[in-house]
């Protein structure tokens, strides 16, 4: 499939309205292919309507949304196959177990249904292979929705929160999967409000903050920019904490120190994503 | 070329209906609300027959009872909760994303309740004392029943927005439909509304398998039956037009 501008996603001046309360304003992005792309923001920002605008599950009010170079409403259907979504919205067959759910989903693509086999030892659900849905745990659940995603090795993937809820091992399991994904080619366009895991994982961030885009960029370049104290801050092995400025007196200072070998750990005074968004809109990611 | 793509689409579209056909395989063994539906009023049929015999009952008199509200009360029930259920979990919109078309879904679970409503169709005919041409009228006359249950399931299913409300609508249409053809014998009020519903002419139907000349009144009111259905589904289609909800 031809994209002429290698974008896996664009979207430009989107508009969404739920009755009287806009979700989405003017919200202009853009995923390459090969990136992960993570969209930040607390609950009820537009992330997943966003998603569902994307994955043709509704229809934006106003402005495009495009997806490999076409509007996201009328995909066909090889484009389709192309993409993996992952919701929280999306079900699974309870009174399957996990192989017979990806085997359903084989049959339907046309996927070798070894492929399911594949997935499920990627994801390390292959021991839990018979074990039914209904008894699957959280964070195994999300595995299987992943494992889903991936299913027919897809250019585009479409994550919801890909890690909520579960314990720290599982996301960095999880974590490892995606970077994965991405060493093999796929754009993964994933919302998150845990700015640790944007941080880590994303190539690309987008703050939304009530339906805006109100910062977009590389993690560390948004933290760069919103750096205004611009000061070192030095542990010593003595204990004692010193503050220094970013100008040539206090790196002479923080030579002699290094120097001396008193120097036990050196900070900058860079924000995080969240304390970013909190400065932008003047509330919490959580 | 365009004979190539035609034919590219027949057979992704029977490999979506098969798919359909699997899982639902694969899920009813497991889901017990279903599979008694399909399986109780043979097993009563079965157990009335043996048990029961009343001087003067008229013939096939179990088999005529039961296989009337079986045709009532099991496709609906099932097609509706079926339908209400993928709704309600969202796995119908998996589905859909997933290039499956409604048409190809609804045919599918369509089929599989027909299959199965067959085969109890065929315990009850067999347990009835139905036998040659007359059990082969039987599985006619019950395989066109279903078949108009299956469109009313359906609407009711794609006209709900979960399983609750798809049994609240679906309780109150199969009682009717299945009752009155057994409270047709008690009145003659009730007996003349029965005539105008499908199960109540297939219930008359029953009686006449041995011989089955259907008359142009009866076979109207099939099609009318039919059509009405069809008429309910479009609109619950046309109400609900992301179909996944």
């Amino acid at each position: 499939m031809k994209n002429r501008n290698g974008l896996a996603v664009q979207t430009a001046g989107l508009q969404h309205c739920y009755g009287q309360k806009r979700v989405l304003e003017d919200v202009s992005l853009q995923v390459k292919q090969g990136e992960i792309f993570g969209l930040l923001g607390p609950s009820g920002a537009g992330k997943t309507t966003l998603i569902k605008i994307l994955t043709g599950q509704l229809k934006q009010e106003s402005g495009t949304a495009e997806v490999f170079g076409k509007p996201s409403g009328k995909l066909t259907g090889q484009e389709h196959r192309d993409i993996g979504i992952m919701m929280d919205s999306f079900g699974l067959y309870e009174r399957m177990n996990c192989i017979d759910n990806l085997k359903f989903f084989t049959m339907l693509s046309g996927i070798p249904k070894e492929r399911g086999k594949d997935v499920l030892e990627k994801v390390g659900l292959w021991p839990a292979r018979k074990t039914l849905v209904s008894r699957l745990s959280k964070g195994m659940r999300n595995r299987l929705l992943l494992a889903r995603a991936f299913l027919g090795e897809p250019r585009l993937l479409f994550l919801d929160e890909p890690t909520s809820g579960l314990d720290p091992r599982t996301a960095a399991e999880i974590h490892e999967l995606l970077l994965g994904e991405r060493e093999r080619g796929a754009a993964i366009f994933l919302t998150t409000h845990n700015m640790a895991e944007a941080g880590k994982l994303c190539d690309h961030v987008a703050l939304l903050n009530e339906g805006r885009v109100v910062e977009c960029g590389e993690p560390d370049e948004i933290c760069r920019k919103y750096n205004h104290q611009k000061t070192l801050m030095l542990h010593l092995y003595n204990g004692t904490d010193l503050i220094l400025g970013h100008d040539r007196s206090g790196l002479e200072e923080m030579m002699q120190y290094l120097e001396r070998g008193e120097l036990e750990t050196i900070h900058s005074s860079e924000p995080d994503l969240e304390t970013v968004f909190m400065e932008l809109t003047g509330r919490g990611l959580n | 070329m365009l004979r190539g793509n035609f034919s590219r689409k027949r057979a992704g579209m029977l490999r979506h209906i098969l798919s359909v056909l699997w899982k639902q395989g694969k899920d009813t063994l497991q889901n017990k609300e279903i599979l008694i539906q399909f399986v109780m009023f043979p097993v009563i049929t079965i157990i009335m027959e043996n048990a029961i015999e009343i001087p003067g009952m008229p013939e096939h008199y179990f088999a005529m009872l039961f296989g009337a509200m079986y045709l009532g009360m099991a496709p609906l029930l099932c097609t509706s909760a079926i339908l209400a259920e993928e709704k309600e979990k969202n796995t119908l919109r998996v589905l859909l994303m997933s290039n499956v078309r409604p048409g190809e879904y609804l045919a599918g679970v369509g089929i599989y309740v027909w299959c199965l409503c067959m085969a109890g169709a065929a315990v009850i005919g067999l347990a009835g004392g139905y036998r040659g041409s007359g059990f082969g009228n039987f599985m006619l006359i019950m395989g066109a029943g279903f078949l108009v249950s299956i469109i009313v399931g359906a609407a009711v299913g794609v006209f709900s927005r979960n399983q609750m409300m798809a049994t609240s609508i679906s309780m109150p249409v199969m009682l009717i439909l299945s009752f009155l053809p057994m409270l047709a014998a008690f009145n003659e009020s009730i007996a003349k509304l029965a005539r105008v519903t499908y199960s109540g002419q297939i219930h008359l139907l029953m009686g006449q398998v041995e011989n089955l000349h259907p008359s142009w009144g009866q076979t109207g009111i099939l099609l009318l039956n039919l059509a009405a259905a069809l008429l309910f589904f479009a609109a619950a289609c046309r109400r609900n037009k992301r179909f996944a909800g």
